[in-house]
C-alpha cells in the first residue's frame, strides 16, 4: 500500500450498516413474562409457546422519529418546563447507547418518564397521597449524539407505594424508552439508583434472574461529572442487541 | 456478543405521561390517498379489554420501501409516510386505530416473497418485556399461503395473525393469553 492510496472503509458503523442479524439473546438476561411475584403478569403473559420469526428486513430497519416527536429544546430538561423550579434533588444523568459490540448508537431517540420527588407520577391513575408539584411534569426525550450519549437534567424521583402485595414499595426509577436502530433493538426498561434499600423486596427488579443483570439496571453516582453548587450526578450506559453471527437468518 | 444486553423492564402504568403523542397513530398522514384504518382491540387472559397498554407498528410503504432511519434497503419516496405507529390508552377500552397505507410484499435475499405485514410490539404494566406479532391481510390468500413466516405457525393458529377487511380497513384483535391467543414471536 503506498502513503496516497485511499484509507480503507471505516470499521462497521452499526447505525449505517445495518447488520444482516441481531444477536439472539440467551436466557435469562430478560425477565420472564410469566413472573407470578408480580401479579399484573398473571393474564397478561401468552401461554403459548413463541414462534421463531427469522429476522429480515422489516426487523433490521427502524423509524427516524427524532424530528417527529422532539418538539422542544428544553425536552431533555425536566427541571424547566413549568414557570418555576420543581421542588426536589437536582441531578443529570447522562450516559451512552451501546450495541453489545460496544459500538455507539448515535441519532437514536431516548424517552424518559418518571415520578416526582415525593414518588408521585402526574396521572390519574395515581391515587398515593403525596403532592403533586405544579412545576414538574416528569417526562423527556432526547436523541443521542455522535458518540451515542444522552443526557437529561430532572430531580430525583421518590419511592412510591404500590398494590401488588402488603407495604409494597418500588424502588426510585427513571422509565426509560430507546428505540434503537432497528424494530429488533427496541427496548424499554427502568434505570435504579445505587444501594437502593428496597431492592430486596421489588418483585420487577428481581424478575432479571440474573444478578449481574440486574446490577446493569443500576446507574452509578459520579462525584466527577457533578456540578459544584447546581447539582449531583449518576451515569447509566444503555446496552441493546449488537450484530448476530447468522447471516441473513435461515436464507429467508 | 461482548457486552450483555441491558434488561427490559415494564412500561408500567404511568406511560402515558411521556410516550404517545397525538399524532403518533398515523404512520402516514390520514389525507394520504388509499390511507386505512386498522383497528382492533386489545384483550387479556380473562378475556376482559385492556385499559392500559402501548402499541407500536412498522411497516414499508405499498412499494416495499421503507421510512428508515438510514434509508436500508432503498428510502421510500411517499411524502409523509413514517411507517411507524406508536398508539396507547391509559385508562381505557382497549381499543386502537392505527392510520396507514397497506404494505407491499417484500422480496427476500433468498428470493422467496414475503406477503405484506406489520410488525407490532405490545408493551404494558404486567408485561416485563414487549410481545411482538405481525398483521397479515386475509384478503392476500395466495401470498399469505407462501409466505415463509405464516409457513412456520401451527395452521390453526394462522387466522390470529389475519387482519379482516372492514369499511374503511381491517380489523384485528390481540389476545394476550387464552382462547384464541394471538401468535407472539421470538424476535
Amino acid at each position: 500500500m503506498t502513503q496516497t492510496e485511499a484509507e480503507p472503509r471505516q470499521i462497521y458503523d452499526p447505525v449505517i450498516d445495518t447488520p444482516p442479524s441481531y444477536v439472539r439473546e440467551p436466557e435469562g438476561i430478560h425477565p420472564p413474562l410469566d413472573s407470578p411475584g408480580y401479579k399484573s403478569t398473571q393474564l397478561r403473559h401468552p401461554k403459548q409457546p413463541l414462534v421463531y420469526l427469522p429476522q429480515n428486513i422489516t426487523e433490521l430497519t427502524g423509524p427516524a422519529l427524532g424530528p417527529a416527536v422532539i418538539l422542544g429544546e428544553l425536552d431533555h430538561d425536566l427541571t424547566r418546563q413549568h414557570e418555576g423550579e420543581p421542588i426536589g434533588e437536582r441531578m443529570t444523568i447522562s450516559g451512552r447507547v451501546f450495541d453489545t459490540e460496544g459500538k455507539p448508537l448515535r441519532n437514536t431517540l431516548v424517552e424518559i418518564w418518571q415520578a416526582n420527588a415525593c414518588g408521585r407520577y402526574r396521572h390519574r391513575w395515581d391515587r398515593f397521597p403525596a403532592p403533586l408539584d405544579p412545576n414538574f411534569s416528569g417526562a423527556g426525550r432526547c436523541v443521542t449524539d455522535a458518540e451515542g450519549r444522552y443526557h437529561f437534567v430532572t430531580i430525583k424521583p421518590g419511592p412510591y407505594p404500590w398494590g401488588n402485595h402488603y407495604n409494597a414499595w418500588r424502588p426510585a426509577h427513571i422509565h426509560f424508552s430507546l428505540m434503537g436502530r432497528a424494530f429488533a433493538q427496541r427496548l424499554v426498561t427502568q434505570m435504579y439508583f445505587p444501594g437502593d434499600p428496597l431492592f430486596p423486596y421489588d418483585p420487577i427488579f428481581n424478575a432479571v434472574p440474573d444478578a449481574r443483570a440486574r446490577e446493569r439496571l443500576v446507574s452509578r453516582f459520579s462525584m466527577l461529572t457533578s456540578q459544584p453548587d447546581w447539582a449531583l450526578a449518576y451515569e447509566w450506559d444503555v446496552f441493546l442487541r449488537g450484530p448476530g453471527s447468522t447471516p441473513f437468518e435461515e436464507a429467508l | 456478543m461482548i457486552f450483555p444486553t441491558t434488561p427490559s423492564q415494564t412500561v408500567g402504568p404511568y406511560f402515558a405521561i411521556g410516550m404517545p403523542w397525538p399524532e403518533g397513530p398515523h404512520a402516514v398522514p390520514p389525507a394520504t390517498a388509499g390511507a386505512i384504518t386498522i383497528r382492533g382491540t386489545i384483550y387479556d387472559g380473562r378475556g376482559e379489554p385492556i385499559p392500559d397498554y402501548l402499541l407500536e407498528t412498522w411497516q414499508c410503504d405499498p412499494a416495499g420501501r421503507f421510512a428508515d432511519l438510514w434509508g436500508f434497503g432503498g428510502a421510500s419516496e411517499l411524502d409523509g409516510f413514517r411507517g411507524f405507529a406508536r398508539a396507547g390508552q391509559e385508562d381505557g377500552d382497549g381499543s386502537f386505530e392505527i392510520v396507514t397505507l397497506k404494505p407491499g410484499a417484500l422480496t427476500m435475499p433468498s428470493g422467496a416473497i414475503a406477503a405484506p405485514h406489520i410488525d407490532v410490539s405490545v408493551f404494558a404494566r404486567g408485561m416485563l418485556h414487549r410481545v411482538v406479532t405481525r398483521w397479515y391481510f386475509a384478503d392476500e390468500e395466495d401470498a399469505n399461503a407462501a409466505d415463509p413466516v405464516l409457513g412456520r405457525v401451527p395452521v390453526e393458529r394462522r387466522a390470529t395473525l389475519l387482519a379482516e377487511p372492514v369499511d374503511g380497513g381491517y380489523a384485528i384483535d390481540i389476545r394476550l393469553q387464552g382462547d384464541g391467543e394471538t401468535v407472539f414471536f421470538d424476535l
